[in-house]
């Protein structure tokens, strides 16, 4: 079965940074592999079997960010140089198109990067290989080119107080940035693109900016595990039953059908992280994981709440690989029984 | 999370009915609390939508900033809560009680009551902190003057930010993990952050949770969607329905927070609740005072002395107060039981008058012989405690395999009077169940730090530079 064929007659959802990174939030699950592989669109997916989640982005969000970076672009970039302390340099930007002329301003991207003249380059278009397959990369990113290196710039708008910032916008734009470096090592060699990415934010309570520079390694090693291993998604595709398609003119019913037919591994991140959460958590309800991964552990591991509380009873005997969970959780619940009035 | 929350967790489920994981309360519940609900706009850096506040469940008051982008609106927010909550906060600082210190050799005085600031969840928590931040250095003349309510509003929130770090300190608690405290839910810790979900797990059922998902959020972030649909035209327009409909979208959280708040009320206070409110009561005191002599706003940063000697009495609070959970209440210390850190067992033999005379002085050191069935994972010569004589220590001086167990031979020492003979009571006799445990409530002093001015600048001693009158330009 192919990717193409999985996804049926709705075109493929286009990647950018934000998809890309989301797909290292959780590895370990079959369906949402094969869903990002054949590029099927989960919000309507979702929508479409009756479990819509609420993944929007706020107006006012955007639009601040919007204007924080038009602030920073304006005047060619007076504002931005000043903070990236970049000096007198050309700018570039490639700007927005349609899908027919991709294929052009990738080629001007290549032509610009290519030269190893100091400049900020907006808008590039970059390329990534996705489950072998090869995607546009809508980035909204400056790539910095001096001596011959380049460096990811990132414009993000949430604020910097006191040189902190929230952990989890900052883990965000990391993964972000590193899907550009990613990328743009693809095109460019390696070594011509520096693990250091630079973020260019807000500081404390004013729309002043101020960079910071992250070091995006452990993301990139992440990243690279998790494309390789969509990759070989190819395989888990076509094992598949043929009546498994994310065709969205199916009936709802057809499409749990299809869903079902690959293996989904739910936790509670997922509720942030994924777009099929609402319906997953329903498919896992009963079992401890939905209860959260600590949850899990605690209870020595086993994967049903109806078994982990036969097991406290004593109501059934314990696998042989069960027996010190089963010891332990007969003890918890007595001594549950005994403090509780 | 420990088996028997875990385990509580998987009867809640199974029962659709949050399941409790404490038989007394863990934190004080004021009389008199201040209950506040800051909403926060979308995108900006800590900027204000709105508020719900009060101190009566049937009097909320709303502070709304119809732009919320403009600057002046949000000092304009800031002076309006200062003079709802800075009262509030001033307002027990009134009788003084005397405190013995030194031994008896001095005295101190503290007052008689401190304030209780109740938000919904850390987010409000986080939200206040950065709040106090950015209005505690705000200069009330020069080029953006602001009311002279606002940067001590700004200090008192960074002060009540700050002690919400400390483990066991109720001066600014919020309601959800007031409530995860006490009960555990049959859905995941990040379902039970929204308040109205986790209310409904304690008071009606899953079924019902599931439901209050869907329902207003309890702030400071709003949903994307109400942004969106709702309040963008509502700014838009400088629309006078944006009151009645944040109003309406705060009200079910109000509510919530008074629920929340008398559910927890219906729990019998832990015998060590009092003694933490001292010490939130001293922490209230000692800033009370320096607003009166000093008034400097808090440093954006610590030193490095200062983060250092902070982060060490947050440890000690930290064990203080896990300690203290356990001995006030038997569900908490049955977790210390199955981990082997505490043992339940009945004494067998008992020789309270036992004298110890091979030392310089004889000294009273009565020895019991406790057997148990439960799981034991103490050495020889540790120290136990057990929550009935706080007071007294027992050493351990053997542990010996029985046929259902084990007998535990114990050497006790203090806690039993002065003379040679123990008083009544003081020992455990024949027959009495005791729980032991190698918990110790006993003080632990704390490393010594040398003192700010003898420390070199590359840890954080002088110069020191405060910019007290700093403004951040916008
Ligand atoms: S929500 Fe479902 S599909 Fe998405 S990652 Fe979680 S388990 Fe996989």
């Amino acid at each position: 079965m192919s990717l193409d064929r999985l996804r049926g007659t709705t075109p493929a959802k286009r990647h950018n940074a934000r998809t890309i990174a989301a797909l290292t939030g959780n590895p370990g699950c079959s369906r949402r592999a094969v869903l990002d592989a054949a590029g099927i669109d989960k919000v309507k997916l979702a929508t479409r079997i009756g479990f819509p989640g609420s993944f929007g982005q706020s107006r006012f969000a955007l639009a601040r960010g919007n204007a924080f970076e038009a602030m920073l672009k304006a005047d060619d970039c007076a504002l931005l140089r000043s903070v990236l302390d970049v000096g007198v340099v050309d700018y570039h930007d490639l700007g927005a198109d349609s899908d027919d002329t991709l294929g052009a301003r990738h080629g001007r991207t290549l032509s610009l990067l290519g030269s190893a003249r100091p400049a900020l380059v907006d808008h590039p278009l970059l390329t990534l290989e996705v489950a072998g397959q090869t995607v546009f990369l809508e980035p909204d990113l400056i790539a910095f080119q001096s001596e011959g290196r380049l460096r990811v710039v990132e414009i993000k708008s949430f604020a910097i107080v006191d040189g902190q910032a929230d952990s989890a916008a900052v883990s965000g734009a990391a993964v972000q940035a590193a899907v550009y470096v990613l990328a743009l090592r693809a095109l460019l060699g390696d070594d011509r693109v520096s693990h250091e990415v630079v973020l260019v934010c807000p500081s404390n309570f004013s729309l002043q900016p101020v960079a910071v520079v992250l070091d995006v390694r452990k993301q990139l090693s992440t990243l690279r595990r998790q494309l390789s291993r969509l990759s070989s998604v190819s395989s888990l595709i076509a094992g598949l039953p043929s009546f498994v398609s994310f065709d969205l003119s199916l009936s709802p019913s057809d499409l749990i059908s299809s869903l079902t037919a690959i293996e989904a591994r739910y936790v509670p991140e997922c509720l942030s992280s994924c777009e099929m959460s609402v319906y997953c958590r329903s498919e896992a309800a009963g079992s401890t994981a939905a209860l959260g991964r600590s949850v899990r552990e605690s209870l020595g591991g086993i994967e049903e709440v109806s078994t982990v509380l036969d097991l406290a009873r004593g109501a059934v005997a314990p696998d042989p690989g069960q027996a010190e969970a089963a010891a332990l959780l007969r003890q918890a619940a007595r001594l549950r029984d005994e403090a509780l009035p | 999370m420990s088996t028997l929350v875990a385990l509580a967790r998987a009867e809640a489920y199974a029962a659709g009915r949050a399941q409790p994981i404490a038989t007394v309360r863990h934190l004080h519940v004021h009389d008199r609390p201040f209950v506040l609900i800051p909403l926060a706009m979308a995108g900006e850096a800590n900027a204000p939508l709105a508020a719900m506040l009060g101190t009566a469940h049937d009097d909320p008051h709303l502070l709304v900033v119809e732009q919320p982008r403009n600057r002046d609106e949000r000092f304009a927010f800031a002076a309006e809560l200062a003079a709802r909550l800075v009262p509030y906060l001033e307002s027990f600082a009134g009788e003084t009680e005397a405190v013995a210190v030194d031994r008896g050799r001095d005295v101190r005085h503290r007052f008689v009551d401190a304030p209780q600031v109740w938000l919904p969840n850390t987010g409000g928590v986080d939200f206040l902190r950065l709040f106090g931040r950015s209005t505690r250095f705000r200069s009330v003349d020069g080029d953006y003057p602001v009311h002279p309510a606002v940067p001590l509003l700004g200090r008192w929130l960074t002060f009540l930010a700050g002690t919400s770090e400390v483990p066991g300190s109720s001066l600014l608690p919020n309601a959800v993990q007031a409530l995860t405290l006490h009960w555990a839910t049959g859905q995941s810790g990040a379902e039970d952050a929204h308040l109205g979900s986790l209310l409904a797990w304690i008071e009606s059922g899953a079924a019902a949770a599931r439901l209050a998902e869907r329902g207003p959020v309890a702030g400071p972030a709003t949903d994307p969607d109400f942004d969106n649909h709702v309040l963008a035209p509502l700014i838009a327009n400088g629309d006078p329905a944006l009151r009645t409909t944040l109003h309406e979208l705060l009200l079910p959280t109000w509510d919530g927070m008074w629920r929340a708040l008398a559910l927890l009320r219906a729990l019998p206070a832990g015998d060590r609740v009092g003694s933490r409110w001292d010490g939130d009561r001293d922490a209230y005191s000692a800033y009370v005072q320096h607003l009166a002599e000093d008034g400097a706003p808090q440093p954006r940063r610590d030193g490095a002395v200062a983060a250092a000697a902070r982060l060490q009495r947050l440890e000690n609070a930290a064990a203080r107060y896990a300690v203290q959970r356990a001995f006030d209440d038997p569900l908490v210390m049955a977790e210390y039981r199955l981990a082997g850190a505490a043992f339940g067992g009945v004494v067998t033999l008992a020789n309270p008058d036992r004298v110890d005379d091979t030392g310089k002085r004889p000294v009273l050191r009565p020895r019991i012989m406790v057997a148990t069935t439960e799981t034991v994972r103490v050495e020889p010569g540790a120290s136990l405690t057990s929550p009935a004589r706080p007071a007294q220590k027992a050493k351990v001086i053997s542990v010996t395999a029985t046929a259902t167990g084990h007998d535990v031979l114990l050497e006790l020492s203090g806690g039993m009077g002065r003379k040679l003979v123990a008083e009544p009571g003081s020992v455990s006799a024949v027959g009495e169940s005791l729980l032991l445990t190698t918990l110790s409530e006993a003080y632990r002093p704390g490393a010594a730090f040398p003192d700010p001015s003898e420390t070199p600048w590359t840890h954080g001693g002088p110069p020191v530079v405060v910019e007290s009158v700093h403004a951040d330009h916008e």
